[in-house]
């Protein structure tokens, strides 16, 4: 493309206003939004409609989404591969346990025990801002296991044999199970729409240079470290939120468990088979995972082997994962956070799309591809590893 | 007094996680490969010696013998095959690959054999010491262990700056294209590197177990790891020698974290190393020794 443009550039020397129109998506997304919402809906309605161990299974899945969009942001986008989001799950889910202990209902101490995990990732961020890679990946390890030993050696926490939520639940079990779904489903949805709405704002179009060449992406002038902690921040909220949901699922809160490493091995597992670097990925590989753990959990921990020899292969053989094989092959984007360049010549009557500049807008090339609308921004160097 | 003991037992233990440290320095200094199955690897060694040992009827603290071979070609076949697969697609690669590695070993051994605890008997000389005044006792053992991780090191040393392979594993981690049009098949050197230090992490997971602590299939990723990462960056990177001195201050700084910490707070000790390993990355990001720009 860079090519192209300067060999235009040396043909028509000034500078004239680009003749391209810029969409975020090839085709209409309102039909994607009404599937978006009926989905939504549809499974709301859900706890009417089916017994409690489906409605607590997909508590489970939600979670793992929940968890695997958060550290998506963080490693498919923000270049930083934390192997430490465990701590932020212990710590939502002891959060929880401290409001219940001084009163709060349970669901509402949910909310609360995210700001509490966004506002114990400031300091973190703070202690890990300069280091990346292998660095960043141990270091937030050692936070999170930092972070485990304080937690763990409070005694009205129950210290590391843990405590039970069960004197702060007032329900009965079917409307325990049902509010824990909706719940559940809120704090997915919310989660998606933060990540969504983070890659299509100003910040976005920063997270995807820094995904593709961190170095690159400051030279240009990104703000990339105020981008990086600001997801660094979203991934803390919606961890600790998946740790709450956690805590209120299983109703009881032990340190070894909700500050274990292998929830980070879940939710690497489960992006990379999905597809890290996009949105649509973590839910997929969430789908994939409990698909595994449904079929081989009779047999022990084979699941988990499984799981992680497909992660293994799909990191090295398919980097952008299964949703990366579906996007490419038949051009879908569900969520589209990637800009398109069209030809004015091909414009189609003004009326059916607003045109005019988008926050963040890459300036294009004086020239775009005259024959096809070319997409620029989402296949930029898509091969975010 | 009783601080004087724990300097001293804290430096005893220092040259183990030092030879832990080593490998997991040379790997990241010759292929920029920070290998985070490093840990499970000692605690495969350990199981692998335990097998050593039923086969033969060798004394435990010579089944490194056996055992130190079989790891070396094991991480060179590692190396050739998937830390080299990895590496070629770039660093989050390599990291996310060795992540899951380090996950499927632990997996298949709890699978496999369970999540009991084991040591390496060591007989009645692992118990053997000496004093000196009425609070100072030091193992014969614990003395023998320091002498061979400095030895080792030494080894490595001499080994990497004087012979052919050494030379060349310096010349691959300098420049990997200038040694290939030099006619070094850099694949193999990597393999050779690798297996260097998968055979250290042998020998420290044999000594570490057999004379220290007990061992399950969960101690490679929660600690072991840890320990040797935390070697690395306080020593810094790249320097035989900061690793000695990394795994000293480490040493040291546990045992006074578990001396204040008691029988009340016996994972003081952990904390204590933790919180050490962090303030040095905020105030000294490049280790004691460091003088390399790091990534």
């Amino acid at each position: 493309m860079s090519t192209t443009g300067s060999r235009a550039a040396a043909l028509v020397p000034a500078f004239t206003a680009p003749d391209v129109r810029v969409t975020r998506s090839r085709r209409s997304t309102v039909w994607v939004a009404a599937v978006a919402v009926v989905l939504v809906a549809v499974l709301a309605y859900l706890p009417y409609l089916v017994y409690s161990g489906t409605t607590s299974l997909l508590v489970n899945v939600f979670i793992l989404m929940i968890m695997a969009s958060m550290w998506n942001l963080l490693a498919g986008y923000a270049g930083l591969v934390s192997v430490g989001q465990q701590g932020f799950v212990g710590i939502g889910a002891y959060a929880v346990v401290v409001f219940a202990q001084h009163g709060v209902d349970v669901f509402v101490a949910l909310p609360l025990a995210m700001l509490v995990s966004g506002i114990v990732g400031i300091p973190v961020w703070w202690l890990l801002r300069r280091l990346r890679t292998a660095y960043f990946a141990i270091a937030s390890w050692v936070v999170a296991s930092v972070l485990a030993a304080i937690v763990t050696s409070i005694s009205s926490l129950g210290s590391g044999t843990g405590i039970s939520l069960l004197p702060y639940l007032n329900f009965s079990a079917t409307l325990l199970g049902a509010i824990t779904y909706w719940a559940a489903l809120t704090v997915l949805v919310a989660a998606l729409a933060a990540g969504y709405l983070l890659l299509r704002g100003r910040g976005g179009l920063v997270l995807t240079a820094v995904r593709d060449d961190e170095i690159a992406a400051r030279s240009a002038g990104g703000r990339v470290g105020r981008v990086q902690r600001l997801v660094f921040v979203v991934a803390a909220i919606g961890c600790g939120g998946a740790g709450a949901l956690l805590a209120i699922s299983q109703i009881f809160v032990q340190g070894s468990n909700v500050f274990n490493v292998s929830w980070s091995a879940e939710m690497i597992f489960a992006t990379i088979i999905g597809g890290i670097g996009s949105i649509e990925g973590p839910i997929i590989g969430a789908i994939i995972y409990y698909v595994i753990y449904e079929t081989l959990g009779n047999y022990g921990t084979w699941y988990f082997i499984v799981l992680g020899v497909i992660a293994m292969a799909v990191a090295i053989w398919a980097r952008r994962g299964l949703w990366g094989l579906v996007a490419d092959r038949f051009n879908i984007r569900i969520f589209p956070v990637g800009y398109y360049l069209w030809p004015r010549a091909d414009m189609v009557p003004a009326a059916s799309v607003p045109p005019g500049p988008v926050p963040g807008t890459p300036v294009p090339p004086p020239a775009a591809p005259a024959a096809s609308p070319s997409p620029a921004g989402e296949e930029l160097g898509a091969d975010g590893g | 007094m009783i601080w004087v003991n724990d300097i001293i037992q804290g430096i005893l233990l220092g040259g183990l996680y030092a030879l832990f440290a080593c490998g997991l320095s040379l790997m990241f200094g010759v292929m920029k490969v920070i290998n985070l199955a490093h840990g499970d690897l000692a605690v495969v060694a350990a199981y692998v010696a335990l097998g050593v040992i039923a086969l033969t009827h060798i004394p435990g603290v010579w089944s490194f013998v056996l055992v130190v071979p079989i790891m070396a070609v094991g991480g060179y076949f590692l190396q050739r095959t998937l830390i080299q697969a990895s590496l070629e697609r770039g660093t989050i690669t390599t990291l996310l690959v060795t992540f899951g590695l380090s996950i499927v070993i632990e997996t298949v051994l709890l699978q496999f054999l369970s999540a009991n605890s084991h040591g390496i008997p060591d007989g009645s000389f692992g118990t053997a010491s000496f004093s000196i005044g009425s609070q100072i006792s030091i193992g014969w053992l614990d003395l023998i262990i320091l002498v061979v991780a400095v030895t080792v090191l030494l080894v490595l040393q001499f080994y990497l700056s004087r012979s052919r392979n050494g030379r060349l594993i310096r010349a691959v981690a300098d420049d990997r294209e200038a040694a290939q049009l030099a006619g070094a098949d850099y694949r193999h050197i990597f393999g050779i590197a690798a297996a260097i230090a998968l055979g250290t992490v042998a020998l420290a997971g044999v000594a570490y177990f057999g004379m220290y602590s007990q061992f399950d299939p969960t101690i490679g990723t929660g600690q072991l790891l840890l320990y040797a990462f935390e070697v690395v960056v306080i020593g810094g990177l790249g320097s035989l020698w900061g690793t000695l001195a990394g795994g000293i201050v480490l040493g040291v700084v546990q045992q006074i974290g578990a001396q204040i910490g008691g029988a009340a707070h016996p994972d003081y000790q952990f904390l204590a190393g933790q919180l050490v390993f962090l303030a040095v990355l905020v105030v000294l990001p490049q280790g004691l020794t460091g003088i390399r720009r790091t990534a």
